[in-house]
């Protein structure tokens, strides 16, 4: 094979990869979206506030250490002794639990019936109070997360793809990421599981029924408030999920809740309520996004990764605001 | 007693719809104008100049710009980071290309720059509406950054990749370079806003201010009883990005000196002049004042407490600062989402009945 058309498949399947990414991060707002109607833009420092209370606990951080330091004049910083990946990951899912309790008790619950625009804001608000509690409680240095999954590149993978080139040719391989890899099978188990509990569990019916209709759910007797707690939960874990794969990737620090704004444009492609949307926005903007860096890129400096995905959705809202598989809103404006 | 509508009759019109109708109220105006413009320059010195009094002025300028697009006319946008570039930009390109020309033509030169731009990002609005108009504007935000740092041409092919502005004078007064005086600086900031701020206030109450309330109450309706969305929605991204251009242009020109455009405009400049709008009040022109004035004021106040009185690292109140800013906000959301101005407004209500309420 060519080598060019090669280089094209694996800028193809890098940005299928990093599309993975997005979709992760994507899938946390549409689960929110869909039962309670709310544009959650915190969930990009949800993602971090996970991957920042994950490494404190793995590292056996003391919380607030500088600001107890601060206030005491003492020196404490660890424990002395951090705990193994699982225990600290499901400690992390217990934190967040308490964090959708907390944000239903002292934010939704007050916000019930305002206009979506001002619960988005909320959320921005959220948003920004959650980075500044992560950061007080865990320090805002940058951490390295190693929860134990393979990282670096295949060289498996180079040799084969090596053979496939033409003799001669100048070709030594493609690059793949192992953690791409395992990112994307984390995601089809997460979209799965997702796909299943929403449809066979009392409570997965439940969360789709206060997506159809708010008044209806209630008047079946089913608890608005618990299923908000339940919902911000599981987004919590999508959040943690997002936030171990992220975090492993580049580490965990404050450029992690931007991924959020990311998340905005694949939302769009896909449509706000749907979750193969997220999964299928998120691979479109990954792959058009490194294929414009390779290929249009060059011919205006670079760097076009930042706005690319941004007029993509722009493009697509002119044309079809609802999203590939939104529901369609009829209204004319 | 101090605020009182008896014995303050109205014979004409125009003294019934003037902005302050109650005589002590217009009087406390005048007072503080009069305080503001001849008594704060002959205090001033530089720290005051340059960590409040600017700030506060440029922030005041850019949320009242925000206001009248997001309070008044209902259309979200994160992309005032962007807008404020691109005042700065044209404010520095102005500077550097018509050296002769006096500061106030530049920076409102640039205000009209920023406008033709906001109505070009302002298109997809016809379209589009809520988070869907503010992933648009994100757009913006990010493509204008991207291209004022990407073509040479911006930043008159300096080195650094930095703007600097030259020094320029108003009647022989430096405001803008090293040289500047604080007083001066001051001075013109004051006056700019002070007249766009009157611009605002009756543009708002006027025909178009009511063609933008009307789009954002409903658009339909508004639609039905000929207000056109077109005009509306295209003439407030204009004069948003008009004040915001103009405020880019001081906070370039006047405050920073020098500026980098990923730095000084980036997505957070966005959010917090946003959050200077919600805080102080949807919808209202005292609000956006109100509302940038706390938070210009709420960093430096904790800034003052933590880090001098307390002793703490700078980075920790840092971190307490944003999360206060962001506690405050849902706080503000929660209790009050018609922000700082209408509890000013009940403050007025129970004023006039002190001390004798029913």
């Amino acid at each position: 094979m060519n080598p060019a058309i090669l280089n094209f498949i694996e800028i193809f399947m890098n940005g299928l990869m990093a599309g993975i990414m997005y979709s992760l991060v994507a899938l946390g707002f549409v689960l929110i979206f869909k039962a309670s109607g709310i544009f959650n833009f915190a969930q990009g420092v949800m993602a971090l506030f996970a991957a920042l209370t994950l490494v404190g606990f793995m590292t056996g951080q003391v919380p607030f250490a500088h600001l107890i330091n601060a206030i005491f004049g003492t020196e404490v910083h660890t424990w002395g002794a951090g705990m193994p990946a699982l225990l600290a990951i499901l400690l992390t899912m217990v934190v967040m639990i308490a964090l959708a309790w907390l944000i239903e008790r002292y934010v939704l619950k007050h916000l019930v019936n305002q206009e979506p625009i001002i619960l988005f804001m909320a959320t921005i608000g959220l948003a920004y109070f959650l980075e500044g509690f992560g950061d007080l409680m865990w320090g805002s240095d940058v951490k390295t997360l190693d929860v134990g999954l393979p990282s670096g590149g295949s060289f498996w993978w180079e040799d084969v793809t090596r053979e496939w080139a033409a003799a001669g040719s100048q070709y030594y391989g493609m690059y793949i990421d192992l953690l791409d890899v395992s990112a994307t099978i984390i995601a089809i188990v997460l979209v799965t599981a997702l796909t299943l509990f929403s449809q066979y569990t009392a409570t997965g019916r439940a969360l789709r029924a206060v997506a159809d209709d708010h008044q209806a759910a209630m008047s079946v007797g089913i608890s608005l408030r618990r299923i908000w707690v339940i919902v911000w939960s599981i987004s919590g874990f999508v959040a943690l999920v997002a936030g171990i794969m992220w975090g492993s990737k580049s580490g965990v620090q404050f450029s992690l809740s931007l991924i959020a704004l990311k998340a905005l444009p694949v939302l769009i492609l896909g449509g706000f309520t749907s979750i193969p949307g997220a999964i299928i926005g998120g691979l479109i903007i990954g792959v058009g996004e490194k294929l414009a860096e390779a290929y249009v890129g060059p011919l205006v400096g670079g760097a076009i990764e930042n706005w690319f995905a941004y007029v993509v959705a722009l493009a697509f809202l002119l044309v079809r605001p609802q999203g590939l598989f939104g529901d369609k809103i009829i209204e004319r404006i | 007693m101090l605020y009182r509508e008896a014995g303050d009759f109205k014979t004409t019109y125009a003294s019934d719809q003037q902005t302050f109708p109650i005589k002590s109220e217009r009087a406390l105006f005048w007072l503080f104008m009069a305080a503001a413009f001849l008594i704060v320059p002959f205090l001033i010195n530089d720290y005051w100049n340059k960590a409040v009094l600017m700030p506060l002025l440029i922030y005041c300028m850019a949320a009242l710009g925000l206001n009248i697009l997001v309070g008044y006319c209902g259309q979200v946008s994160l992309g005032t980071g962007g807008f404020m570039a691109v005042g700065a930009y044209a404010a520095y390109k102005l500077m550097t290309a018509f050296p002769w020309m006096d500061q106030f033509s530049v920076t409102i030169l640039a205000g009209f720059v920023t406008a033709g731009v906001g109505i070009l990002f302002g298109l997809p609005s016809l379209r589009i509406k809520g988070f869907y108009l503010a992933v648009a504007t994100l757009a913006a935000q990010f493509f204008l950054v991207w291209m004022f740092n990407k073509f040479a041409w911006f930043y008159n092919y300096s080195a650094s990749g930095q703007i600097t502005a030259p020094e320029r004078t108003i009647f022989g007064y430096a405001v803008t370079g090293p040289s500047s005086l604080p007083w001066a600086t001051y001075l013109f900031g004051l006056t700019l806003l002070f007249v766009f701020g009157w611009i605002a206030r009756n543009l708002t109450r006027g025909r178009l201010g009511r063609s933008w309330m009307a789009i954002r109450d409903m658009d339909i309706a508004a639609e039905i009883i000929g207000v056109s969305p077109l005009k509306a929605k295209l003439s407030a991204f204009a004069v948003s990005s008009f004040y915001i251009g103009m405020a880019g242009a001081m906070f370039f020109a006047n405050y920073l000196g020098a500026a980098e455009v990923g730095e000084a405009f980036g997505i957070d400049k966005s959010f917090l002049v946003l959050f200077m709008v919600i805080i102080g009040g949807l919808g209202s022109i005292l609000g956006s004042f109100l509302g940038a004035a706390f938070l210009v004021l709420l960093p430096v106040l904790l800034k003052n407490l933590m880090v001098d009185q307390l002793g703490w690292v700078t980075d920790l109140a840092a971190h307490v600062q944003i999360m206060l800013v962001g506690g405050l906000i849902v706080f503000f959301l929660i209790v009050e989402p018609h922000g700082l101005a209408q509890l000013w407004r009940l403050t007025k209500e129970k004023l006039r009945l002190w001390p004798f309420p029913y």
